[in-house]
């Protein structure tokens, strides 16, 4: 049985340095191309009529029109009549044409009816959503009435995040071409592996049939899994043209319907002692993810009380579909506990640090992570120092605070699939099929298969993003660095076993006293003895070396496993802002993360993905809101001047610290895509109720919500 | 949030061949006003379009009113002068110079999001000024004066400008779908501004959005290709 385990830390050569992304240099010169830059020989553009009505049913459909327009080269229509219209920006037909300008041009003359139906299109509570409230099973734990009646304070209060957009800088979308029956994608997605089969099953062909190409895309923050109903539509019109069909979703289809974070809102009580003892929670929580009624979101959110009561009502509305949103649930969970948990150390008269670090015990297995990670955090924010207890009392119109939060994540790592080359020449490929969103990947493998083949990191050729690559899992929930992580290992170490058989005879000695270090194949104990890399591979003749190694799903992941990947992790963020009380306006002045994530391969890249992830987080803390109008059922802000996203002097100063080293390593790679964006906003949201002295009840703190929460009361 | 630069007023279009080469010009600008603006302020322009321009006003009143319908809707020829290149290319005066860059001349460096002169990712430098691609008229930027740099004139394919290499080496670019429109910009500021402070580098580049969240990387990224820029290595 080959040993796969991670070298230990004396014997890493690149396993935990600073790398930079090896896509950079074609990223930042602008060379790389992307799914929207994709540019094949005669290809169409296509664009697609949208639905006015948030809730409808098609009545007819006249394209003939359309067909007529200049360039118009085919016509798909994607709703029959007859279907029905669930959301504002649902797709009814499809057009390709010469150009962009001709495909818009002959969207405008499809001519649909309509039966325009009754809408809604705002998470009101579930007392005023009629039959589209769906209660979930009330759930208990304990004796929260008992809990509550024996609790020495109890402190009641309404938290909210609104619905939000992943806003993916790259649209949505793909360009198709046809060969006979077998169809080539280039697709944005981060399913490279998977939307094959979903095209397969759409277009009645078989699944070898497709091929899907994501070299590079352009954010997906979990949005971007399925083929889509555009994929479909633009390989049919390719069909029908005969011609290759890029259709890529404008700005405000992109905004009104391809990706929708759910909303939570929630009636908390938190029942406690007088020491700051959590005894008891409960809460009456709703919510919108569209059609959906998705499950009964866990709350309190990582700290275990021991007594609670919830309540989970979804409200259906035609906002459109809900998709995967970075950390699916956690963020406005977190939001909803810990700013209720901090409304409590607030009525108490408890420094925050102290009344979290009372119950740490709560938060279970992870309790001496958070512990640690508390008190790092409070002395990077100098908490000691700035800390003071609700309500700045500083003279003058800015205040100040400090807020905290803590958040929770899996990980582990998704099946993968990985083939190592080694060929007669020396060079080395590494191929799957997973893709790079923009976290690493492609350098996080290069890094773990010339670590292991004792190689330059140039020396690695790492083939990703590519259907024909075998097969590898999606990149979602952070388990992308767990699952090729360990593949690439596996089959790096294989494939260097096979080698070091070959080479093995020639040292005299058995292959197990062989290792690969610094562009050698020699024996352990004895460098002089050995041969370059380059003599070893020679001595494979003709025929090359391609392993193979897996990551299944029967691959141990718990938080006590010793294995490569595993899952858990626990990271503590501290946010100071200044609020002017006269304009409302809130301003980030530091944020602190402090994030575990067990071994790290490349230090710089993980680093980013915190940094991502706060800023992101101060996205939606602040700026970030799908405002929805009753009256017509449409999306008001579908462009990036009114859907705000935080600009380069909007983020104050960010301080990352990595829990690493001994403690930490020993878990094996863990993902880190997820964990630093759940606790910034609740962060944000506690830091503005210690300045202020009054807690603005949901997410984002704009200015007119920071007003109306001091005018209602405020110590400031 | 930040203020973002809107992109400039429209430049003096020139629009070449065709019946609407006489046309009413872009802007309200007419054609007297154009041959004296040609002639007056020393416009640099093509011998063989100087000749040609400064005959307008020797054209019939017959010409003169056809010329008044304007340009389009149909294709126009142009000509572009794109990293150092004129390119020839027809479009119709809708156009945006951006749709032009990515669809007909290829240049896709220059990213399509926003498409509302919001987010800065197609933001390319013409005359020494970074703009906003997508606001901009291919018609408007068909201007011999109209000096058009995108991504890949920076440098050759294979080699790293100074603050393309400061953006790799500061990790300041995560999917990289708004990283060509950082690197023009910050190409702009330090081409104004060559010594700024790490004060003034938080909220430079505020034109331009990018939702991975790189902005740390890129605050240090502007100030590492100030060094570069400064040190020759560009």
């Amino acid at each position: 049985m080959a040993d796969y385990r991670w070298p230990e830390a004396g014997k890493r050569s690149l396993i935990g340095k600073r790398i930079s992304r090896l896509d950079g240099p074609v990223k930042s010169s602008g060379r790389v191309k992307y799914t929207y830059d994709v540019d094949r020989p005669n290809m169409l553009y296509g664009k697609m009529v949208l639905s006015p009505y948030a809730q409808a049913t098609i009545k007819s459909i006249d394209t003939s029109a359309a067909e007529k327009m200049p360039g118009v080269k085919a016509v798909q229509v994607m709703r029959e009549p007859g279907a029905g219209i669930l959301w504002a920006g649902q797709e009814v037909v499809a057009v390709a044409a010469e150009t962009e300008e001709q495909a818009r041009d002959a969207a405008r003359r499809v001519v649909v009816n309509y039966e325009k139906l009754p809408h809604l299109v705002r998470d009101v509570e579930p007392a005023k959503a009629g039959d589209r409230a769906k209660p979930a099973a009330e759930q208990t734990e304990g004796d929260p009435d008992k809990a509550f009646q024996e609790a020495e304070v109890t402190v009641e209060g309404q938290y909210g995040c609104p619905v939000i957009t992943h806003c993916c800088l790259e649209a949505h979308g793909q360009a198709t071409e046809w060969e006979g029956d077998n169809l080539t994608v280039w697709a944005s997605t981060q399913n490279v592996s998977g939307i094959g089969g979903e095209f397969a099953s759409g277009l009645k062909i078989p699944a070898g049939n497709v091929r899907t190409l994501t070299p590079v895309m352009g954010g997906g923050f979990g949005s971007k899994f399925g083929a889509d109903t555009w994929g479909l539509a633009c390989a049919q019109l390719a069909k029908k043209a005969g011609r290759p069909v890029k259709m890529m979703l404008e700005r405000d289809h992109e905004l009104m319907v391809a990706g929708a974070r759910p909303s939570i809102h929630a009636k908390v009580r938190v029942g406690a002692q007088k020491d700051g003892t959590i005894t008891a929670w409960s809460s009456e929580s709703w919510g919108t993810g569209g059609m959906g009624t998705g499950g009964s979101p866990r709350l309190p959110y990582v700290f275990r009380i021991p007594n609670q009561r919830k309540r989970h009502t979804a409200v259906l509305t035609n906002i459109g579909p809900a998709r995967a949103w970075r950390a699916p649930n956690h963020p406005q969970l977190c939001l909803i506990t810990m700013a209720a948990l901090e409304d409590l150390a607030a009525r108490l008269g408890i420094d925050p640090v102290e009344m979290f670090l009372k119950n740490i015990g709560m938060t279970g297995e992870l309790s001496k992570v958070y512990a640690a990670e508390l008190q790092k955090a409070a002395e990077l924010i100098e908490w000691q120092k700035k800390w003071h207890p609700r309500g700045d009392k500083a003279p003058g119109v800015i205040k100040r605070g400090l807020g905290i939060s803590l958040h929770t994540w899996g990980g582990g790592g998704h099946p993968s699939n990985c083939a190592c080359a080694i060929h007669p020449d020396g060079s080395v490929e590494v191929s799957l099929g997973s893709q790079d969103l923009g976290t690493g990947t492609r350098t996080i493998i290069a890094i773990i298969a010339a670590e292991t083949l004792g190689l330059p990191l140039e020396a690695v050729k790492v083939n990703i993003g590519d259907s024909h690559y075998p097969q590898s899992g999606g990149s979602g929930g952070s388990t992308t660095v767990g699952g090729v992580s360990a593949s690439t290992r596996r089959a790096t170490t294989n494939a260097l076993n096979e080698l070091l058989a070959k080479a093995a005879p020639s040292l005299g000695v058995e292959n197990d006293q062989l290792e690969a270090v610094g562009g050698r194949i020699q024996v352990k104990g004895n460098p002089s003895k050995g041969m370059s890399w380059k003599q070893a591979c020679a001595k494979l003749g003709t025929t090359l070396i391609n392993a193979t190694g897996q990551t299944s799903i029967t691959t141990p992941t718990g938080p006590s496993a010793r294995d490569l990947i595993s899952s858990g992790v626990g990271g503590v963020q501290i946010a100071e802002v200044a609020v002017d009380i006269e304009t409302g306006v809130v301003k980030l002045e530091k944020l602190v993360a402090v994030q575990d994530c067990g071994l790290i391969i490349d230090l710089k890249t993980a680093e980013s993905q915190v940094y991502g992830g706060c800023i992101m987080g101060v996205c939606y803390a602040l700026y970030e809101e799908k405002i929805m109008d009753e009256q017509t059922g449409r999306c008001l802000n579908p462009d990036m001047e009114f859907y705000k996203l935080a600009g380069i002097a909007d983020i104050g100063e960010l301080v990352v610290h990595m829990m690493t080293g001994p403690g930490y390593d020993e878990r094996g790679v863990i993902g880190l895509g997820e964990p630093p964006v759940i606790s910034s906003g609740a962060a944000i949201s506690n830091a503005v109720a210690n300045a202020i002295g009054v807690r603005v009840p949901t997410l984002p703190l704009t200015p007119d919500k920071v007003l109306a929460a001091l005018e209602k009361g405020g110590a400031a | 949030m930040p203020k973002r630069p809107k992109s400039p007023e429209s430049d003096h279009p020139k629009v070449k061949g065709g019946p609407e080469e006489s046309g009413r010009k872009q802007g309200g600008l007419g054609r007297r006003d154009f041959v004296k603006l040609v002639g007056g302020t020393g416009v640099a322009v093509t011998a063989g379009v100087l000749t040609k321009e400064v005959l307008l006003p020797a054209e019939s009143n017959a010409q003169a009113a056809a010329g008044r319908r304007g340009i389009g809707p149909g294709p126009v020829n142009i000509t572009l002068r794109v990293n150092g290149e004129d390119k020839d290319v027809a479009v119709e005066p809708r156009v945006t110079l951006l749709d032009v860059l990515r669809d007909r001349l290829h240049l896709t460096g220059a990213k399509k999001v926003c498409d509302r002169g919001t987010c800065g990712a197609c933001t390319v430098i013409v005359s020494g000024k970074a703009i906003y691609s997508c606001t901009m008229l291919a018609i408007d930027a068909a201007d011999s004066s109209a000096d058009i740099l995108t991504i890949e004139g920076l440098a050759p394919e294979g080699q790293l400008h100074a603050v393309s290499a400061a953006f790799v080496d500061n990790d300041a670019q995560q999917c990289g779908f708004c990283t060509p429109g950082f690197v023009m910009a910050c190409k702009a500021y330090l081409d104004a501004q060559p010594n700024p402070t790490y004060e003034q580098v938080k909220a430079a580049l505020g034109g331009n959005l990018c939702r991975c969240g790189t902005y740390v990387g890129v605050r240090k990224a502007v100030l590492d290709a100030a060094m570069r820029m400064k040190g020759g290595r560009s």
